[in-house]
């Protein structure tokens, strides 16, 4: 439980920090204040770790979260977790203190702090995370956290697109990494890192082990700016100087360092990790070293350096040495020193001067000399200068490139000599970085007068430097055992015994030392001319532009690619969509039929009876008809639609089915009344004899032959069913229970209110949902302006026309309401029910609506609509919470026979409260519908001037709502 | 009989989806209805169909599926004929709307160039 606290904290404290600092006002020392004990707390807690670790113990905290997919959130803090847990927090108190310094009050101060703590808790997501899917998971957090830390200068196009481009290309890598990582959890059989690093010889001996690595080592690749994924990182020196010292020494490029490190022991010692990362190492190492030379910006020389040091590190790690490993380790340190102190002295100078450009800078060593001997410390140690930490690591690697250079390959054998060249390169762009802003003749023409910077400013470089001087003195006595605990971690058992000392004899890795001190300085004077003389650009490699690449891919890809994407596979007409959609039906439906053939079943057919063959023989005619004549003819269409649905509702009549025949009958009616109200609002289409160019016929005849095969296809496969016994399904549990449990002996009602009671409360509320909808949309309507006028057939003394007819309806209007309430009271038992009588009362107002026009009836009878939806949807819910105050799950029924003597047994189901919600609600939404639209003629009637519709149709109005 | 209604099932299909694929709005929605008809009549079919067979129970009785109507088809097709009631209204305003905005009644809002 100890172990939890404080490994939760060094995890949780960080992004904690991050909201709070969110939240405070824009107060640089108070944010600063939170920051810095935030990360001190962290590197506390890291202590604490430490102290676990010295006694023996692996502090770890494991909390299930998904078991079965093999997740779980579990943090490990071993020595080599720690040592980059040591760096990640203590270089962040270090950089909080500079950054205190270095904003500026003008920039968003919270902002700035909370991103760089939620950064900071990614990363130490991270390195102590003990699930690999958990650590992708820190680590695309890390990628997403820096592009809002490089890009927090957002009004800067610069930092814009070298925020995307590093998003980009480490986050691209984190999915790849993410591949990797469940190629390599599918091969363990578990994603703990305990689990993986215990199985080393069954992940190398796997068939997959080669995507694996090539996957993994792309995200680390990536995140770690490696050839060719380094252009990145200069780009992304468009930030804050403070982020850059962050970023790029300790932490986010280094995250790929601890990938491959952590993950060495199970992935490396093969020939694939050696012929993959070896060269890409000495290619960044080189590439990286020789660029950072032509740097004109302090920064952008030192993100060069950074991409060589990386390389550096990754032709270690590349190299299958246990001793190679221990350097890798040990430089990773030490560049996260030097290299953090050199960033912030650029930025003292960016601060103090006002130009980082090494062109226009000159003996500053006058002007800010503390400074400049803080940064001639780190640069030697950089450059490899003796008693520096750079130094030792330089010469482990030297020794090491000599000892591999024994075996017969080339490139083991160029190591020694890439070796020494590199180091040449580095004293090179050190010593320009130093000479180039420190020494020469001062210079008056800064933007700023230079001058020291505040003292506590100086102190975070002051402190890596004097690191930088300790470990390079005594190595044993200060990073040595850390850097025991981290080897040890890794490499167990097999922890090569290696020697930490600074004066190793005169050997061949000093003599390969002291040529790269001399090839360096030698160099330096040889470019010192070329260099001054102020060109752009790198000799020799000015072709390789890595952002150019980038962009272009990106404008292929997001663009290019794109559209050619949807030019292909999209389009916004609606036919080609429909008529897709049909296609890929039929096109399932004949790949599910292609085994088992479409051959009529062998039950017994039924004679045909001739009363339903007539009905069909008009039904379909009607069909063909209606779909004929829609284009021009839509009153006709119309007509022969209703026909078709009357033909439908006699089946069911015919085929005992006395609900639905009711069902059909009457939303046949609303239905047809509902689109002769709509027709008024179509444009005229007068038919033109002759119409269709080829191509139309064309299409057309393609349309019908996927309409005839649909309708052939579909024929054929209910032929096929029909002509099948009908298997025994859940039916005969409902016609069994229907009246035992449900209390109602008209079975599908039953059904609708009580066994599926759920689905039909669903249903009304869609039903309820689409009225609101339409009553939404037609309060904003605005017909087209040749509908605005009044139609001919309302001109004129048109008052007496269907005078028999509608006194007729009126006196209709109480019988229908009776017959209603009867059909809602008696469906539990009898055909009926609440869509039924809803339906019917709708068409009772609506015929009122027929009868006496849209006016009188508003004048007359007041429907509230909207109130009788609320009451239905609440009673209907209200039914079903009753229910759980019971103790029974929710719509659970309940039912008792009231008798009511002479009148016969009322049931008295509680599912007729829900069928009365039902009813309330199939009513008032039907009505809501019928009724806004029959309201828009009376609205366009007094839309006057007809030009601007818009202004005739601002108040909508339902009857009666006012 | 099954051929019957087979074939009835397959003529409206057909007439539905010939509709749908036509450019003009009121097409769309008579085809929409043609095609609720034709899959209502396909579901209603599973119940098969049983002439004379009675839909409601004695009181106090259990049905036999042999002898009783299929009530499961009947109780999905009569929510199903609601929500195809809902649906067209929806879609008549909507192309009552479009019509409005779009001054035609092309379903792309504008004819095919």
């Amino acid at each position: 439980m100890h172990d939890a606290i404080y490994l939760l904290a060094a995890v949780l404290l960080p992004y904690l920090g991050a909201v709070v600092a969110a939240l405070l006002p824009a107060n640089a020392r108070l944010l600063a204040w939170l920051a810095g004990c935030v990360a001190l707390a962290t590197l506390a807690m890291v202590g604490l770790g430490f102290a676990a670790i010295e006694a023996g113990g692996l502090p770890r905290f494991d909390l299930a979260w998904a078991p079965e997919l093999g997740l779980s959130f579990s943090l490990r803090m071993d020595g080599f977790a720690g040592l980059f847990a040591f760096m990640v927090s203590g270089i962040g108190v270090l950089i909080v203190l500079y950054a205190r310094y270095y904003m500026s009050p003008e920039d968003p101060i919270p902002r700035f702090f909370a991103f760089l703590l939620a950064f900071m808790g990614s990363m130490m997501g991270v390195v102590l995370s003990g699930n690999l899917i958990q650590l992708v998971f820190f680590w695309e957090l890390t990628s997403l956290f820096s592009f809002l830390l490089i890009g927090y200068w957002q009004n800067v196009a610069a930092a814009r697109n070298g925020a995307r481009m590093a998003l980009t290309v480490t986050a691209g890598g984190g999915l790849a990494l993410f591949a990797g990582v469940l190629i390599l959890g599918h091969i363990v059989g578990s994603y703990e890192l305990d689990a993986v690093l215990a199985s080393g010889e069954a992940i190398r001996a796997h068939p997959l082990y080669l995507p694996a690595l090539v996957l993994i080592l792309l995200g680390a690749m990536t995140k770690s700016a490696q050839f060719p994924f380094h252009f990145w990182l200069p780009h992304a020196m468009a930030a804050p100087t403070p982020v850059s010292a962050y970023l790029h020494s300790a932490t986010l490029v280094k995250a790929g360092i601890f990938l491959m490190a952590r993950l060495w022991p199970v992935l490396a010692g093969t020939d694939a990790w050696f012929n993959i990362l070896c060269p890409v190492g000495l290619i960044t190492l080189l590439l990286g070293a020789y660029v950072a030379i032509f740097q004109h910006d302090m920064k952008a020389l030192l993100a060069y350096s950074t991409i060589s040091h990386l390389g550096l590190i990754t032709l270690l790690l590349s190299l299958n040495s246990d001793l190679a490993m221990v350097a890798a380790v040990f430089h990773t340190v030490n560049h996260a020193t030097f290299k953090a102190s050199l960033f912030m002295a650029a930025g003292i100078i960016d601060h103090e001067t006002g130009t980082r450009d090494i062109r226009r800078l000159s003996g500053l060593n006058e002007s800010m000399p503390f400074t400049a001997r803080l940064a001639l410390v780190a640069a030697a140690a950089m450059a490899g200068v003796p008693l520096l930490n750079g130094f030792i690591s330089k010469e482990m690697f030297f020794s090491e490139a000599l000892t591999v250079a024994t075996a017969t390959s080339v490139l083991h054998g160029i190591l020694p000599v890439a070796a020494t060249l590199a180091s040449i390169l580095a004293v090179t762009y050190s010593l320009r970085f130093i000479h180039g802003a420190f020494f020469g003749p001062p210079v008056d023409d800064l933007p700023k007068q230079p001058h020291e910077p505040p003292q506590f400013m100086r102190v975070p470089v002051e402190v890596l430097v004097f690191l930088c001087i300790v470990v390079g003195i005594l190595p044993s006595a200060t990073i040595g055992p850390l850097l025991d605990k981290a080897v040890r971690a890794l490499l167990g058992d097999a922890t090569p015994s290696y020697s930490l000392a600074v004066w190793h004899g005169f050997n061949l890795p000093l003599a390969m030392s002291l040529v790269a001190l001399a090839g360096g300085i030698a160099l330096y004077r040889l470019l010192y001319r070329h260099l001054n003389a102020g060109l752009e650009g790198t000799p020799l490699l000015g072709f390789l532009d890595g952002r150019r690449a980038f962009e272009q891919v990106m404008v292929f890809i997001s663009w290019r690619f794109a559209r050619a994407l949807v030019r292909l596979m999209a389009t916004d007409r609606l036919q080609i969509q429909l008529m897709l959609m049909v296609c890929t039906a039929l096109l399932a439906a004949t790949l599910a039929l292609l085994p088992h053939g479409l051959a009529a079943g062998d039950v017994a057919l039924t004679a045909v009876d001739p009363v339903v063959a007539i009905i069909w023989a008009v039904g379909g005619a009607c069909a063909i008809a209606a779909a004929y004549q829609a284009k021009y003819h839509r009153l006709a269409a119309l007509v022969l639609l209703g026909s078709t649905g009357l033909a439908t509702c006699l089946t069911f009549i015919w085929f005992s089915a006395p609900d639905l025949a009711l069902t059909q009958l009457l939303v046949e009616i609303v239905t047809t009344v509902l689109l002769l109200l709509g027709l008024r609002w179509m444009p005229r289409r007068i038919e033109t004899a002759g119409s269709g160019a080829p191509l139309a016929r064309l299409r057309r005849l393609r349309d019908f032959v996927i309409a005839a095969v649909s309708g052939l296809g579909l024929a054929a496969i209910s032929y096929a069913m029909m002509t099948r016994v009908s298997p025994d399904g859940i039916s005969r549990e409902f016609l069994t229970r229907a009246y035992k449990e449900g209390g109602g002996t008209n079975v599908v009602n039953v059904i609708l209110v009580d066994f599926r009671g759920f689905d039909t409360m669903g249903e009304i509320t869609v039903l309820g949902v689409v009225a609101l909808t339409v009553f939404a949309l037609l309060r904003r309507f605005r017909p087209a302006p040749e509908s605005v006028g009044v139609p001919d057939q309302q001109q004129g003394d048109a008052r007496d026309w269907l005078l028999v007819p509608s006194v007729t309806m009126r006196l209709l209007f109480p019988v229908i309401i009776a017959v209603s309430i009867y059909l809602l009271l008696r469906g539990h038992d009898q055909p009926g029910g609440g869509f039924i009588a809803g339906l019917m009362l709708a068409v009772g107002i609506l015929v009122q609506y027929m009868a006496g026009g849209t006016r009188w009836v508003e004048d007359h009878l007041r429907v509230l609509p909207l109130r009788w939806m609320g009451f239905g949807l609440l009673l209907a819910v209200g039914t079903g919470v009753a229910a759980t105050v019971f103790g029974r799950p929710f719509l659970t029924s309940y039912f008792a026979y009231a008798d009511l003597g002479p009148l016969g047994k009322l049931p008295l189901a509680s599912a007729v409260i829900f069928d009365l919600g039902v009813f309330a609600l199939v009513f008032g939404a039907t009505v809501l519908i019928l009724i806004v639209l029959a309201h828009q003629s009376v609205r366009s009637q007094r839309a006057a001037p007809p030009p601007p519709p818009v202004e005739a149709l601002r108040e909508p109005a339902i009857a009666g709502e006012d | 009989m099954e051929l019957v209604l087979a074939i009835a099932i397959g003529l409206l299909a057909g007439s539905g989806v010939w509709l749908l694929m036509r450019p003009r709005t009121f097409q769309l929605i008579i085809g929409l209805s043609l095609l609720s008809y034709a899959v209502n009549l396909f579901i209603f079919s599973m119940g098969r169909f049983p002439i004379g067979a009675p839909p409601i129970l004695a009181p106090g009785g259990q049905g036999d599926p042999a002898s009783f109507a299929d009530p499961l088809p009947q109780s999905l097709v009569l929510t199903a004929i609601v929500i195809g009631f809902a649906t067209t209204a929806l879609f008549l305003v909507v192309m009552l709307a479009a019509r409005g905005l779009t001054r035609g009644d092309h379903v792309d809002g504008r004819p095919r160039q």
